[in-house]
């Protein structure tokens, strides 16, 4: 269930964000999902793509620093709650959530939650049994 | 493998006979026949006849890269140009580039102290050398060259650059040897990395120099290319390459002391310091026709160590070059020097050696930023792991040096790779 996530390092630096888009563009992948992580130096790009080995490959190509993480992806409904419940169920089995995202869904009327904890496996049991849907990589990457 | 058997392993005794011998006849020859040596000598108040013992090579002046300049460009010659088949002229690392003169008798000389120093490394008629120091005036190139002829080995003389076609020819030719800068080593093996032919390099030993490097590049080289990384060391002044070499034991490097007379001293007071004491280089050439150079101050900071080597030599150790007398930084009054940062920055896990060390003044106090390039192995999609790794350098950085840096993390690639001398520190202080 877990879904494959690519990080890259960015420095901070004019032009550097573009390079890393314009370099998958350029290999003809689509970026389903982007997050930014930023600090006064230096900035981590996170992407969900549907086929992240030609991701990895273009990337590699392009000389950049960066590597293959798990996620969750989390479908939590578009209404205001949605996602506090299942930060909530976390927390009580004492899972830190590392960081997050999200991105709404063209089909289905949710938001997609991306989730990283510090106890990935753990993590997919608990919100299985809250009852809280997980969308496995598949649905993910056709997003 | 011993090149010159009865040179290299001669009990100490009589290798001292030997160097009194040489070092009167050239003391006498340099007083001779360069004005420059006459002059020197009268304001000292020296004469040749005063070298009894080796010990009274310490009555004569030294000599610095600054009269080679004054002399510049012939003016350190001891025979008619006409008789000096060669010059070089050093790198200029360190400012404008001084000439060297090489007799055909030189030129032998220097293809022996070669020869010895690759023999060190396993050089025989066997390995194919791929030799990437830069041919031409830098001396380099054609020290490795004529110490690989002189043994008869196959040399490719490839020098610096193109680093896709070195690749390849390593791998097609099946090179054994390799002689570059270790910076430049640790490129072609990043490169061979890439390209995927890592595994088809058939390297057996790296003779490595012209640049500072600490052990943990030679782990780093070691493990990458799966090689012996040695150390040699030269300079221009004295003959080049070939002035000393590390063999196979690697815990330090055979100066050819027949040939080149070392001392150290204390670069404060010039005062000699005992065995094991770290300071400054001096080296005399012992038998050199073209430029004789009478107690060199090479400013390179190295210590001495007798005894007989496992290797079966004789000849004394010096320790890895730590730094120069005369390129250490002074930040905020401390005394820091480029080799220090390097080792701190290397002690830290996944850290690469490629970083640049910039100085600045921004408020009437220096701030030293090193900037280091995020290898795959630092990298995490967490910023919290990659602030760790940058504050675990910062804080190997002090332990080491006593100043706290501020460390930048950089793209990998970003910070110039260089064929030749590494460019590690770009002072920005206007001072």
């Amino acid at each position: 269930m877990k879904v494959k996530q690519i990080s890259i390092f960015l420095e901070n630096k004019q032009g550097h964000l573009l390079e890393v888009v314009d370099a998958l563009a350029k290999a003809k992948i689509n970026i389903r999902a982007l997050s930014i992580a930023d600090t006064s130096e230096f900035g981590i790009l996170r992407i969900i793509v549907p086929d992240p080995e030609a991701a990895k490959k273009a990337l590699k190509k392009g000389g950049f620093t960066f590597n293959e993480n798990d996620i969750i992806a989390v479908g939590v409904s578009d209404t205001p709650g949605g996602l506090a419940k299942a930060l909530a169920v976390l927390s009580e089995e004492g899972i830190n959530v590392e960081y997050l995202y999200a991105f709404v869904s063209k089909a289905e009327e949710k938001a997609v939650v991306v989730l990283k904890t510090d106890k990935l496996e753990s993590s997919i049991k608990t919100l299985k049994k809250a009852g809280i849907s997980i969308i496995p990589p598949k649905e993910v990457y056709s997003l | 493998m011993i090149w010159d058997q009865k040179a290299e392993c001669m009990p100490h005794k009589e290798r001292e006979e030997l160097q009194l011998e040489r070092l009167k006849r050239i003391v006498k020859y340099a007083y001779d026949n360069v004005p420059f040596y006459k002059k020197r000598f009268k304001e000292a108040k020296v004469k040749p006849e005063h070298i009894q013992g080796l010990k009274d090579i310490q009555k004569l002046p030294f000599t610095e890269k600054a009269d080679l300049r004054e002399g510049y460009p012939f003016g350190m010659f001891a025979v008619p140009r006409k008789d000096i088949v060669e010059v070089h002229t050093s790198s200029g690392t360190t400012g404008k580039p001084v000439v060297a003169g090489y007799t055909r008798n030189d030129i032998d000389l220097w293809s022996e102290a070669m020869a010895r120093a690759l023999t060190m490394a396993g050089t025989s008629r066997d390995e194919i050398i791929q030799n990437c120091y830069g041919y031409g005036l830098f001396t380099g190139g054609l020290g490795v060259h004529y110490g690989a002829q002189r043994i008869g080995a196959t040399v490719v003389p490839i020098s610096a650059g193109q680093t896709k076609r070195q690749i390849q020819i390593m791998v097609d030719f099946g090179t054994t040897i390799l002689t570059s800068t270790p910076s430049y080593a640790l490129y072609l093996a990043e490169s061979a990395e890439e390209e995927g032919l890592s595994k088809r390099v058939k390297l057996k030993a790296g003779v490595f120099g012209a640049e500072m490097w600490t052990e943990r590049m030679r782990e780093e080289l070691e493990k990458r290319f799966r090689l012996h990384a040695l150390n040699i060391y030269g300079l221009t002044e004295i003959i080049g390459p070939g002035v000393a070499q590390e063999c196979m034991e690697k815990s330090g490097l055979h100066i050819a002391e027949d040939l080149f007379f070392p001392e150290v001293v204390s670069p404060d007071n010039l005062e000699p310091l005992a065995e094991g004491e770290k300071g400054e280089l001096v080296i005399t050439t012992l038998t050199r026709e073209g430029m004789p150079m009478i107690r060199f101050r090479t400013k390179d900071l190295t210590s001495l160590t007798r005894g007989k080597c496992k290797c079966g030599r004789t000849l004394v150790k010096m320790s890895r070059i730590t730094g120069r007398s005369d390129d250490m930084l002074k930040i905020r009054g401390v005394i820091v020097f480029p080799s220090s940062i390097e080792k701190a920055l290397l002690a830290v896990k996944g850290v690469e050696p490629h970083y640049q060390i910039i100085i600045t003044r921004p408020h009437h106090l220096d701030e030293i930023e090193v900037q280091v390039e995020v290898s795959q192995k630092m990298f995490s999609d967490e910023v919290r792991r990659i602030e760790e790794t940058r504050k675990n350098i910062e804080d190997s950085i002090e332990a080491e040096i006593g100043l706290r840096v501020k460390v930048t993390l950089v793209e990998p690639k970003s910070l110039p790779r260089s064929e030749g001398k590494a460019k590690r520190v770009i002072d920005k202080r206007a001072l």
